[in-house]
């Protein structure tokens, strides 16, 4: 025991709400199915510990403490409820929720159960990255809801409806099996990667479905500028994501996940530029990328290739590097992304993805090229996708046809909602109507 | 804990169907009760006549109101049910995807609320 009365009793028991919310959380609910059962039983331990702490000192493995307070409340909950409801309590069944020893040093880390939980298809898409967050990381629904930008009552709804459809739809705290698993761990990916895709968009930059595609400077559908929440989503996204890392070392779609977001992240600093403009992907000083960020990155995907089994997300991770490279080589290898970006719609066809690879095209081939590639894209598709017709816009002007180009970049602008993005397409209209002296 | 299986199917299509195809359907369903007997895990079943023989009824201030059913008219309607007994809804959903209609129609998955 830490020395009671200590004054960073309190400081303690919040770092250890930081550190050990998902993992004492994703245990406390293995065992009974119910997520928001578990969350309230964790709240009263925590409750407990900035009461008692202060006053008996810092228990030695304060995890175990909160477990086993967490755990008498779930027991004292299910005995109340069987009372009220005159259902004989099964005492077995109780058992079998808290048999092993709560005392014992290493918690076995369920966040993994957990994590697949929250992406279970029989949960709707769109909560499934908040619910990771709720619950895994432990943000409040406040937070998520700002990230998200939905308003707070409605995110606070969706997510208590989603956890108790895991509760009462019976969705098993268990590890997908050999056959199920690919399927099931792309949908853990997929809602990571939407949930950081969201917060670089509404920070923006990106494309709607492409942080760091080839088309960065032009083709951007970004929701509301200057919002610091969008960062911290991004930021929690990252984190899930390399706490995947940790959960699953070896598979190589985790690990192209992960060294996606790391690159793409890399880049977060030098999309603004010192006078506050948003600034172009292939024209950002590259001294002012993340070098750390870059290492760890280039790091993860060497790790997935050496798996030698390619996947969507080593090709997502794979393009962020061809960007990155150009802070070595000085040029961007539009060959490369062209290649990469073929790979890519054959693997998860998105309209982002077609749009980007139509730019790279345009570059690597000619701008002919790029704009058959844009033809391809439905065109009920595309008449409402700003990114495409931002890519229309800046083909045209590579091939030098300036008024259609003119004409493309008015329908992308009059597709864009965000202020900073719109000033960087005004900027591109000024440049087309008065090109600069050669 | 029990979950039961709605299947819909699209009737217009049963009803064409030729008698030897029906024959091979009917055939399906009883070896997919079998299986489900087997695994011990089968609660009851029912096969419905088609939507056209539905009859509504509510009661209001103590008046009964009878009408022509079905309750919605779609194209997929409601043809018959399983209930099950398994451990989760992992499971419930590996049974209805082997059940016959999950390759014909689509089947609706839902808990108990008794348990």
């Amino acid at each position: 025991m830490a020395a009671p009365g200590s004054a960073d009793a309190a400081a303690r028991a919040a770092q250890a709400a930081r550190t050990s919310y998902g993992r004492l959380l994703a245990m406390l609910a293995s065992r009974s199915g119910d997520l928001a059962g578990a969350e309230d039983a964790l709240a009263d331990a925590f409750a407990a510990a900035l009461t008692l702490w202060p006053v008996r000192g810092v228990p030695d493995n304060p995890q175990a403490w909160l477990l086993t307070v967490a755990r008498n409340r779930q027991l004292d909950v299910l005995r109340s409820a069987a009372t009220r409801t005159s259902v004989a309590l099964d005492e077995q069944a109780i058992e079998g929720m808290f048999l092993t020893n709560p005392d014992h040093d290493d918690i076995p880390d369920q966040r993994l159960k957990l994590l697949f939980v929250c992406a279970h298809p029989a949960i709707a898409p769109a909560i499934r990255a908040p619910l990771m967050m709720q619950t895994v990381l432990g943000l409040e629904a406040q937070v998520i809801a700002r990230a998200f930008l939905v308003p707070v009552a409605t995110m606070a709804q969706r997510l208590v409806r989603a956890k108790r459809k895991i509760k009462d739809a019976g969705i098993p705290f268990a590890l997908p099996g050999r056959s199920d698993m690919p399927e099931r761990l792309d949908a853990v990916l997929e809602a990571i990667f939407g949930a950081y895709a969201v917060g670089w968009d509404l920070a923006g930059e990106a494309t709607d479905t492409h942080p760091g595609g080839a088309d960065e400077n032009l083709a951007h559908q970004n929701l509301a500028d200057d919002n610091p929440a969008d960062e911290d989503l991004a930021d929690e996204a990252r984190y899930l994501a390399d706490l995947l890392v940790q959960l699953l070392p070896d598979n190589p779609e985790v690990l192209g996940l992960a060294a996606s977001l790391a690159l793409s992240a890399a880049r977060r600093l030098a999309r603004i530029g010192p006078d506050g403009r948003y600034v172009a992907l292939d024209a950002q000083d590259t001294t002012r990328w993340d070098q750390r960020l870059i290492d760890w990155g280039e790091r993860l995907l060497h790790r997935a290739h050496a798996q030698q089994a390619m996947g969507r997300f080593q090709l997502e991770a794979a393009i962020q590097s061809v960007h990155i490279a150009r802070g070595q080589t000085g040029h961007t290898d539009w060959a490369a992304l062209a290649l990469l970006y073929e790979g890519l719609v054959r693997l998860a066809p998105g309209t982002g993805a077609l749009v980007a690879r139509a730019i790279a095209l345009g570059h690597a081939q000619g701008p002919a090229q790029g704009l058959s590639a844009l033809d391809q894209i439905a065109p009920d598709v595309r008449a409402g996708f700003q990114p495409a017709w931002a890519a229309r816009a800046h083909l045209l002007a590579l091939a030098g046809r300036r008024d259609d180009a003119l004409q493309a970049l008015d329908r992308a602008m009059a597709l864009t909602t965000g202020p900073r993005v719109r000033a960087a397409l005004a900027l591109r209209r000024q440049d087309l109507l008065s090109p600069a002296v050669d | 804990m029990k979950y039961t299986l709605f299947l819909y199917n699209d009737e217009a299509q049963m009803a064409s169907a030729p008698a030897a195809a029906l024959q091979q359907v009917k055939a399906a369903f009883e070896a997919y009760t079998q299986s489900l007997k087997a695994a011990g895990v089968f609660v009851t079943t029912d096969w419905l006549r088609p939507s056209g023989t539905a009859t509504m009824l509510n009661v209001r201030d103590g008046a009964r109101h009878i009408q022509d059913g079905p309750y919605a008219a779609s194209k997929e309607q409601l043809g018959g049910f399983y209930v099950i007994d398994v451990a989760n809804l992992d499971e419930a959903l590996r049974w209805a995807e082997r059940c016959p209609s999950a390759s014909r129609g689509l089947i609706e998955v839902r808990p108990s609320a008794m348990g």
